[in-house]
């Protein structure tokens, strides 16, 4: 999913903003992220045109937003910390209830998460959510370490583990609000925690696996997991499911399997939201309350192997998606699942510093 | 005529000039996160003042320096013999010679970095080989490595090299080679004191083409590069994109553009000195 961030930064400078006329929306979605099917017949249904077009990272549709006018009228990022950050600088309406006839549908549990950072759930929609856990190659790892503890963090934060998978390739996600705070995790630390000495001490748990760790990156894990270029790695559960999908059908067939760590797991949510120089706000209303429709919900989860914040979809998926524990974790892993908070520019600086000096051991 | 000689100026000035500026007014403003553009502009060159504080900047810059350093040395050792080659060539071989070189630009750059991935992964088909053929039984792996971003710049900017190498050697007056032949020079002898400083001005043009490109690259080393290599490329990303801190990167990318002015300049003069040269 976060495929090709390089792609979609020469994408910025070239891609045409989208035209607003009479009777369209301007969707800007994540690509793979809604069943296709489902669009046509939102504009089959209303006769209003979707102009969908598709980003691959947070980043880059942070940077379309923050420099004002980007013509679109629905966006979906993610809520920690650029939804949050986004919110605070004033890009987002505050949604009309009232004309969100599906609101109902949504998964109380969700939205409640959500408004951590989004107080009363005023500006946003949750759509997909999942995990940040550990993916890796069943026949590799158990090879190496048949007791491996596979769902923990151990796997990732001991160098005693971690070690022994050096050879075959380890590889964490390139994002210090992902790794330092499931570090801080492993510590038994407050994942949300902004005190210097406690991210001092998670900057010191990851330098002591970086020298078992072949890279940093967010999105290159999906491939190299999936070829068996690498054997472990630390990323979203949605993009390890993809790793896993592709390594079946691959000749050699190789077994690529995701566990949520069970000292507790970042839970991430994608937010529809509405910017407010939306140029077509009444459409988007309704593209959003479309977004709430449980079939539409249910449909691009079978798409995208996430789970989606709509409560009446359950009943509508397939049982190997409802009562997959790994998509839908039962109410006690649940219970474990941690979000963080955004924190201040200067400590959005500290730690993007420290995480720098981590990955290149300086 | 008048506007003949305007074009290149009005393209400067709306192409280079003005962004240039824009780019400097964000970099005197402050990081003003909750606001759009999150910029407060002003006149405070506390920015800059960072730069010099934190050695990340300069490490970062040192790294860079060095990685665009030794691939452009490699990039002319390969080069220039190819370059030679080609003006030595028949001359009817010459223009299928040169498009050789420029093929693999038909190919979208990314595509072939990503190319590049595929054959120097762990299972990738260089180790593939290497395993195949007995060579080595166990190969490690050049991808995440230095050395994948030297050879991924050598790549990508080898044309660079040759052309002006070969538009120089091209040029060469083959009768002074014979002079020296007659006068008993051995063909090296020949070579050092003759074809080498003639063709002077196409090293300096091509290392400055393959230079100056490689120093602010970032795809090549985040797709090829490894968790230790750290480039003002990658830096500047991350106070754009992560850090949402626009002054700072603006700060970071004039820097970058006036430290490698300096080269840039060289280059203008050796240009200048050429063209006196011949006329």
């Amino acid at each position: 999913m976060r495929l090709l961030r390089l792609a979609s930064l020469l994408a910025l400078a070239v891609a045409p903003l989208p035209v607003s006329a009479q009777g369209s929306v301007n969707v800007y979605n994540w690509s793979d992220y809604i069943a296709e099917d489902q669009l046509k017949a939102f504009e089959k249904d209303t006769g209003i045109k979707v102009n969908y077009t598709t980003y691959d990272s947070n980043e880059i549709l942070d940077a379309k937003l923050k420099t004002g006018k980007s013509g679109y009228d629905v966006v979906v990022p993610t809520a920690s910390p650029f939804f949050v950050r986004q919110l605070a600088a004033g890009i987002y309406q505050p949604l009309d209830k009232a004309k969100l006839k599906n609101w109902s549908n949504l998964d109380p549990e969700i939205l409640a998460a959500l408004a951590k950072y989004d107080p009363g759930n005023a500006h946003g929609v949750p759509w997909m959510w999942g995990t940040t856990g550990i993916g890796y190659n069943v026949a590799e790892i158990r090879k190496r370490l048949p007791d491996a503890p596979v769902d923990s963090l151990r796997m990732i934060f001991d160098p005693a583990v971690v070690s022994k998978f050096k050879d075959c390739g380890v590889m964490l996600l390139d994002s210090a609000t992902d790794v330092l705070p499931a570090a801080l995790k492993y510590l038994g630390l407050d994942p949300d925690s902004k005190k210097p000495e406690d991210l001092a001490k998670a900057a010191d748990v990851v330098k002591a696996v970086r020298p078992f760790v072949r890279k940093f990156h967010s999105s290159e894990y999906i491939n190299a997991l999936a070829g068996g270029n690498i054997c472990l790695a630390f990323g979203f559960s949605g993009d390890v499911f993809q790793a896993r999908d592709r390594a079946a059908k691959a000749k050699d067939k190789r077994e690529i399997a995701y566990a949520i760590p069970k000292e507790g797991s970042l839970l991430w949510i994608d937010v529809a939201a509405v910017p407010k120089d939306a140029p077509n706000p009444a459409n988007a209303l309704r593209f959003l309350d479309f977004l709430m429709e449980a079939k539409v919900a249910a449909a691009s989860s079978e798409l995208t192997g996430y789970a989606n914040g709509n409560k009446a979809a359950l009943a509508l998926l397939p049982k190997d998606i409802s009562s997959n524990p790994l998509i839908y974790p039962p109410a006690d892993v649940r219970a474990n699942f941690y979000t963080i908070t955004a924190g201040t520019p200067e400590q959005t600086r500290e730690r993007t510093r420290l995480w720098t000096a981590v990955k290149t051991g300086r | 005529m008048r506007l003949v000689i305007a074009l290149p100026f009005v393209w400067l000035g709306v192409f280079f000039l003005l962004p240039f500026a824009l780019v400097l007014a964000i970099a005197l403003g402050a990081n003003a996160p909750d606001s759009v553009p999150p910029v407060e502009l002003g006149l405070s060159p506390k920015n800059f003042a960072l730069l010099f504080t934190d050695d990340l900047y300069l490490a970062a810059w040192l790294t860079s320096l060095r990685i665009a350093a030794v691939s452009t040395l490699a990039a002319l050792l390969l080069g220039y013999p190819m370059a030679y080659a080609i003006a030595r060539a028949a001359p009817a071989r010459r223009p299928l010679l040169l498009m050789l070189v420029v093929l693999p630009f038909w190919t979208s750059f990314l595509i072939r970095i990503y190319a590049w991935m595929g054959l120097l992964d762990e299972n990738g088909l260089l180790n593939q080989f290497l395993r195949w053929s007995g060579i080595v039984a166990d190969p490690g792996t050049l991808l995440g490595t230095e050395w994948a971003v030297h050879l991924g710049i050598v790549y990508a900017y080898l044309p660079f090299m040759v052309l002006p190498l070969y538009a120089t050697l091209e040029k060469l007056d083959v009768s002074l080679l014979e002079a020296a032949a007659d006068l008993g020079a051995r063909p090296f002898a020949a070579f050092l004191t003759i074809t080498l400083p003639l063709s002077l001005p196409g090293i300096v043009a091509g290392c400055l083409l393959v230079f100056i490109p490689a120093v602010g690259e970032f795809v090549i080393p985040d797709l090829l590069g490894g968790t230790g290599t750290l480039m003002i490329g990658k830096v500047l990303w991350d106070e754009f994109f992560t850090n949402g801190d626009w002054p700072l990167a603006s700060a970071v990318a004039i820097c970058l553009l006036v430290l490698l002015a300096g080269p840039i300049a060289l280059f203008q003069r050796q240009q200048a000195k050429g063209l006196e040269r011949r006329t």
